[in-house]
């Protein structure tokens, strides 16, 4: 399983909720539907005030995004249970999130779509981070570096979340394991 | 154990569980709807095939009321997705839009958006359609896929959102792994002034705690102050958990939850048999606030999340551009019934919209009589955009035709709904401040943010 990610980081701020990662009015797509699934990712973070946020995460005309790494403050994903916001966030190409804090239904949503990989970060690298800025971040050895300054920040590890969102989600791992019938 | 506890130790079949414990719960019941059941169903497909069955027909509620009365074909079709399912399951139910088992859902525009358009079963917004038809019980476990599933908390039970996959999970084995939350405790004491609604009691506590101040944790409320709160006012308190990080938010069981309870079991043919949980000696919280209702004033979220609390009275420099009324926690009958007491005989000054919860609500208030007019006429005479279309409307934006959706960057709402996030009413550089539909009221009436004591008479 890959453990090392490497790529230009999109950096937002606090309380980033569901409906500024993907607007209400793209709930009309449904995820289970292939088409539907990409089209979810042209819009993931669309929902950002354009005030605050002048670079967009996924180009105008594009599916996929350019950083697969999502860099945030407190609270990252409050707001409604959407699946389509872990979703829309995966389908787009990104891969890991990194926040100081997860609202508790997006970080279920996360492990049980497989679609992200949720990790917790003391440091509020949002304050010293900007969007664009290269890291790596190594899951098994739970740290993110930065390219330019070569510093290293520790991310709380991901345990038991790891190997279900490796192997594509809860069902997927529930077969793996045995827990249900494969 | 607190009251969650007890619910969650007796859906795992243990004796004790304690916070942080990861445990396999029974489900009750599994409430789904326009937005994330096709996808719910979609998992339950691919996951358990084609041709499975779900775990007890009787246990699934499915409620289309997100994306109704829109011109938008994706999202007509959803409503067609969950009858095709409902027929090949053979589920008793769905609260369905239409009344042809066999019909295709299309929203007629030209008709307008004022006047009704649905049939007989049709139940308007899942959350406050779940106990009026019957599916809230005390003691019970409900899972939905929609983050405001926690307002049954006001009927003693557990409840909780979740999302497609794991709701895909549950419909097909009733069964689901959860944490245990710890709980946090607001003892609720003495009663509320006039002009203070149940709403400033929940705005009041996230303020207290902040917008993640209860992330993975229960909120329990109890207390002397509970009793003098009607089910309606317990619902408002419940729905907005999630608006401070809440797993849950939950209430003592009492007289007034049975009487709701049972006449509605009965009025629906519903299960009838529940086991309330009472509280312990030995609970144990992990944060404890009381709250003396007396002293409550209204208040307002503002603009940008639902814990930016302020006092309505030092807010009357915020100029609006248009009020809203609706949605599970503030479109209920009681929440009209203050919302014209204020509005009465006098005119709104900024656009107003009034979105009943549920078609039974807008039964209510067509026949709820005051003097010689109903309640439904006292706001239309004070210029209130009154629709007949339940649902969950302009609450969460929505498809652009939604009714009174923001569709302008720049506007100020200030709405009885639950959660102003930007851009959760529409255009994601429009401004939302939550207050009570008394709040509300008032400020539609000057067009500026407005505490409804100055026109208490």
């Amino acid at each position: 399983m890959q453990s090392v990610f490497t790529g230009p980081i999109y950096v937002v701020r606090d309380n980033i909720d569901t409906d500024q990662i993907i607007s209400a009015q793209y709930l009309n797509l449904v995820p289970t539907i292939p088409e539907e699934y990409e089209k979810l990712g042209s819009f993931a973070l669309a929902g950002l005030p354009d005030s605050l946020y002048k670079t967009r995460f996924v180009k105008e005309g594009q599916l996929d995004t350019d950083y697969p790494i999502v860099l945030a403050g407190r609270n990252f994903g409050c707001g409604s249970s959407r699946e389509h916001a872990p979703i829309a966030l995966g389908s787009a190409k990104c891969r890991i999130i990194l926040a100081e804090s997860f609202a508790r239904i997006f970080f279920r949503n996360c492990v049980a779509t497989g679609e992200l990989y949720p990790c917790e970060i003391a440091d509020r690298l949002c304050d010293v981070l900007k969007t664009g800025d290269i890291v790596t971040v190594d899951l098994d050895a739970a740290t993110v570096t930065a390219k330019e300054t070569g510093k290293v920040y520790s991310f709380k590890p991901l345990g038991d979340v790891r190997p279900v969102v490796d192997a594509g989600g809860l069902f997927n791992y529930a077969r793996k394991t045995g827990m249900i019938p494969a | 154990m607190t009251l969650t506890e007890k619910i969650l130790a007796r859906a795992a079949g243990k004796d004790r569980v304690q916070a942080g414990d990861n445990i396999w719960v029974k489900a009750d019941v599994l409430m789904t709807h326009d937005v994330c059941g096709p996808g719910t169903i979609g998992v339950f497909k691919r996951e358990f095939g084609k041709t499975a069955k779900v775990w007890d027909k009787k246990r699934i509620v499915i409620i289309p009321d997100h994306y109704i009365f829109t011109s938008d074909s994706k999202s007509n079709r959803n409503v067609d997705i969950l009858r095709d399912f409902v027929k090949e399951q053979g589920l008793p139910y769905f609260y369905d839009v239409i009344d042809d088992p066999d019909g295709t859902w299309k929203f007629d525009a030209s008709k307008g958006l004022l006047n009704r358009q649905y049939g007989s079963r049709y139940a308007g917004v899942c959350h406050t359609a779940l106990p009026q038809k019957g599916h809230t019980r005390p003691g019970e476990i409900l899972f939905g896929t929609d983050s405001h599933t926690c307002m049954a908390g006001a009927f003693n039970e557990f409840a909780t959102g979740i999302g497609n996959t794991d709701a895909g999970f549950v419909m097909g084995t009733g069964k689901l792994l959860i944490k245990v939350p710890e709980t946090m405790h607001f003892r609720l004491e003495g009663k509320m002034q006039p002009g203070v609604m149940a709403k400033d009691i929940i705005l009041h506590c996230i303020g207290e705690i902040g917008f993640d101040g209860a992330t993975y944790r229960a909120l329990q409320f109890d207390g002397e102050g509970v009793k003098s709160m009607s089910i309606d006012d317990r619902m408002t308190v419940a729905n907005m958990a999630i608006e401070a990080g809440g797993k849950n938010g939950i209430f003592e069981f009492d007289a007034r939850t049975q009487e709701y309870v049972d006449a509605r079991c009965q009025l629906n043919g519903t299960k009838a048999t529940y086991e309330p949980v009472t509280r312990d000696k030995d609970e144990k919280f992990v944060y404890e606030h009381v709250v003396d209702l007396s002293k409550l004033e209204p208040t307002v979220a503002c603009h940008p999340d639902p814990g930016q609390r302020k006092k309505a009275k030092d807010m009357g420099d915020v100029k609006l551009d248009r009020a809203y009324v609706g949605s599970c926690t503030g479109g209920k009958t009681s929440d009209f019934i203050e919302f014209a007491k204020i509005l009465r005989g006098k005119k709104v000054v900024i656009d107003t919209f009034g979105v009943p919860a549920t078609p039974e609500i807008v039964h209510e208030l067509q026949t709820a009589r005051w003097d010689d007019k109903t309640v439904w006429q006292i706001l239309v005479d004070a210029g209130v955009r009154m629709t007949e279309n339940a649902g969950c409307s302009a609450c969460l934006g929505g498809p652009v035709d939604t009714f009174g959706r923001i569709n302008q960057a720049g506007l100020k709402c200030i709405s009885a709904t639950n959660r102003n996030f930007p851009g959760r009413m529409g255009d994601k550089e429009s401004q939302v401040f939550l207050a009570s539909p008394a709040t509300v009221a008032a400020s539609a009436l000057t067009g500026f943010i407005t505490d409804p004591r100055e026109y208490l008479s």
